[in-house]
């Protein structure tokens, strides 16, 4: 176990140096954001003190490892448009995408498992065609013309809930959130819907395919020989078999759905991290991207190498396999 | 061993790709599984007749939404049903610079679908390359090349296609280029999947032991066997190319205004989702819709019939 866990930890190291190097010098590509820094009006003199200021007159490389350097030390850059610090910007916009990827993730598995294990158990009902039918609708409609038209609905027709922005905070345990408050609450539905609808359609699939899967086998049989009940025989011992899946799919997907929350957070004009993103590529503000996706990388490496070795637990024979 | 292999000294007979008349017979069993279900049927009429509206916009739509000098203020916010003066009848409106929206809409689509169909065909070459050379050379080819699809897949292609349009800037074959960065890897994967089961029987065995070329032996009999799967994923990228072109015009980092997409006149019509101008974002987001989801019904009821498991 514990050559796996180093193999996989240096394959894991060598993958962020390679992105946060592929990252920073595409990111480098993009123009000169010292062209949308300064004053056109502003003299040869202060456009120099900014750009060396900036360290932008150093080489690439040199740039890259005072990067790397500075994010060694917490350092994540300045940004260029807010004038704040990055980690600062970051983390002053990361407990509004938190409380929206949670509950639209409670809603995809609350409704998505139950509804996909229906129409397994009833496979060709109609009840379970029309929820497949729904799962295709949230896998292929486009996420952002699904909030567009919750919006027109429920905010413009309708007049029932807010169109966008986050509504008052309150405190709940030890967190300042919109989900200890009732007007929170109605401006947070909309858009953790429309971002659950996709994950979803993934859980009802997936929950579906188990299901079916899982009623032909034999245990299945022999239960029923044994005369225990359907509920029993799904409960007790389907759901437990088919949930192995369902767990690995729900946390690798918790990290897409951060990515989804870029379009569900334009769209909702909900202040997150990833409506941050979205105007820092429209405004050239290269610290805040680099730092951006180079946290998004560290993400996804480490709830790969956390599912990796999850599985290594359960399964001998991938530590058997990975090991050799 | 070779003397009885290559006795005759002329070429060796090596199994490939079925005669042409089989390959039409196949097509017709193929299209008789297909029509069966009269959903499919439907959407893929409605794909096929959406093609046609599109790329014959210049002779169905009223008006050329590129030419500005065929636009007029004036006719600016017409409502659906409503008569410009150009003299005829705006049928879906027009939005705030006179542009008719149906004709919008049908140019709009041709971009979308240019867009969506060069995307995935060079993100099936590109997957397909990556695929057969791995599954063909294995070992350390095999590991590097799929670790860094794996990683790739592990990653939201909006993400990733968003990062390369910042990177590369505005314009088509911009966005395609993201796209195909985005999307080869699930070419890749189903390839190398495929591939690699292929690879171990013994036809492939038989053509690698001739003095046949690797890349004859890997395009011309392992490439037919690998198929099935990979025109699947195909019609479900295409589709996905087309929301993903749509949602990066939605953010405002794919196509401007001046060369419309659906997803640049979607978003064009959410600045006035307030107001009662529904018809500027309605319509081009239905046609997106129904675009998308006829494609993706079309791929399912072609994974069905392909679907060894579901064969007579």
């Amino acid at each position: 176990m514990t050559g796996f866990l180093l193999q996989r930890l240096m394959q894991a190291a060598a993958v962020i140096v390679a992105m946060s190097v592929i990252v920073f010098t595409g990111v480098f590509a993009i123009g000169n954001p010292i062209d949308v820094l300064i004053d056109p009006g502003a003299d040869q003199a202060i456009r120099a003190k900014l750009i060396a200021q900036y360290g932008l007159d150093q080489p690439l490389w040199r740039q890259y490892f005072a990067f790397v350097g500075n994010v060694v030390r917490g350092d994540l850059g300045t940004s260029m448009v807010y004038n704040v610090p990055v980690v600062d910007l970051v983390f002053s916009r990361l407990p509004a995408t938190l409380e929206l990827v949670l509950v639209s993730v409670t809603i995809a598995a609350g409704i998505g498992i139950p509804a996909g294990i229906w129409a397994g158990y009833h496979p060709g009902s109609l009840s379970a065609r029309a929820i497949m039918a729904l799962s295709v609708l949230g896998f292929s409609v486009p996420t952002f013309w699904i909030g567009m038209l919750l919006i027109m609905t429920f905010a413009v027709q309708l007049g029932w809930l807010p169109s966008g922005g986050r509504g008052d905070l309150g405190q709940l345990l030890w967190f300042e959130t919109s989900l200890a408050t009732a007007d929170g609450w109605s401006h947070v539905i909309m858009p953790a819907i429309n971002l659950s609808l996709f994950k979803m359609g993934l859980m009802i699939r997936l929950s579906r395919a188990g299901m079916v899967e899982a009623m032909r086998t034999d245990y299945v049989r022999f239960a029923r020989a044994q005369g225990l009940p359907d509920h029993q025989i799904v409960t007790r011992h389907v759901l437990r078999n088919i949930s192995i899946p369902l767990v690995t799919v729900f946390g690798l997907e918790l990290g897409s759905t951060l990515a989804f929350a870029v379009v569900t957070e334009s769209v909702f004009n909900w202040p997150g991290v990833g409506k941050l993103i979205i105007d820092s590529i429209l405004q050239l503000d290269r610290p805040v991207m680099v730092s951006y996706l180079v946290m998004v990388v560290v993400l996804f490496v480490l709830i790969n190498l956390v599912v990796d070795l999850i599985y290594a637990r359960l399964d001998p024979r991938v530590r058997l396999k990975g090991g050799a | 061993m070779s003397d009885t292999t290559l006795s005759e000294g002329g070429p060796v007979p090596v199994p490939s790709a079925p005669p042409a008349e089989t390959r039409a017979t196949r097509l017709r069993h193929f299209w008789d599984d297909y029509r069966r279900a009269p959903m499919a049927v439907a959407a893929l009429g409605l794909v096929v007749l959406m093609l046609l509206l599109s790329f014959g916009a210049p002779l169905v739509a009223p008006q050329d939404p590129y030419d500005m000098a065929a636009l007029d203020y004036a006719d600016a916010f017409l409502r659906p049903g409503e008569t410009g003066s150009g003299g005829y009848v705006h049928l879906l409106g027009t939005d705030n610079a006179g542009r008719d929206m149906l004709s919008a809409i049908l140019y709009g689509l041709k971009t979308s679908f240019v867009i969506g169909l060069s995307a995935g065909a060079l993100a099936l070459a590109l997957g397909i390359s990556v695929g057969l050379t791995a599954a063909y050379f294995g070992s350390r080819v095999e590991a590097l090349l799929m670790r860094v699809v794996d990683l790739q897949l592990s990653m939201p292609a909006i993400l990733l296609a968003l990062v390369l349009v910042a990177v590369l800037g505005q314009g088509v074959a911009q966005i395609v280029l993201a796209l195909v960065v985005a999307q080869y890897a699930y070419f890749a994967r189903t390839t190398h999947g495929a591939a690699t089961a292929e690879r171990r029987k013994d036809y492939i065995e038989a053509a690698r032991s001739t003095p046949l070329p690797t890349h004859r032996v890997l395009l011309r009999h392992l490439l037919p066997n690998v198929m099935p799967p990979l025109i699947v994923v195909a019609t479900v990228q295409v589709a996905s190319a087309i929301a993903l072109e749509a949602t990066l015009s939605f953010l405002g980092v794919g196509l401007p205004l001046t060369e419309p997409s659906l997803g640049s006149l979607i978003s064009n019509g959410f600045k006035y989702i307030h107001t009662d101008r529904t018809w500027l974002s309605i319509y081009p987001g239905v046609a997106l819709m129904v675009t998308v989801v006829a494609i993706n019904l079309v791929g399912d009821q072609v994974r069905t019939v392909l679907d060894p498991r579901n064969s007579r």
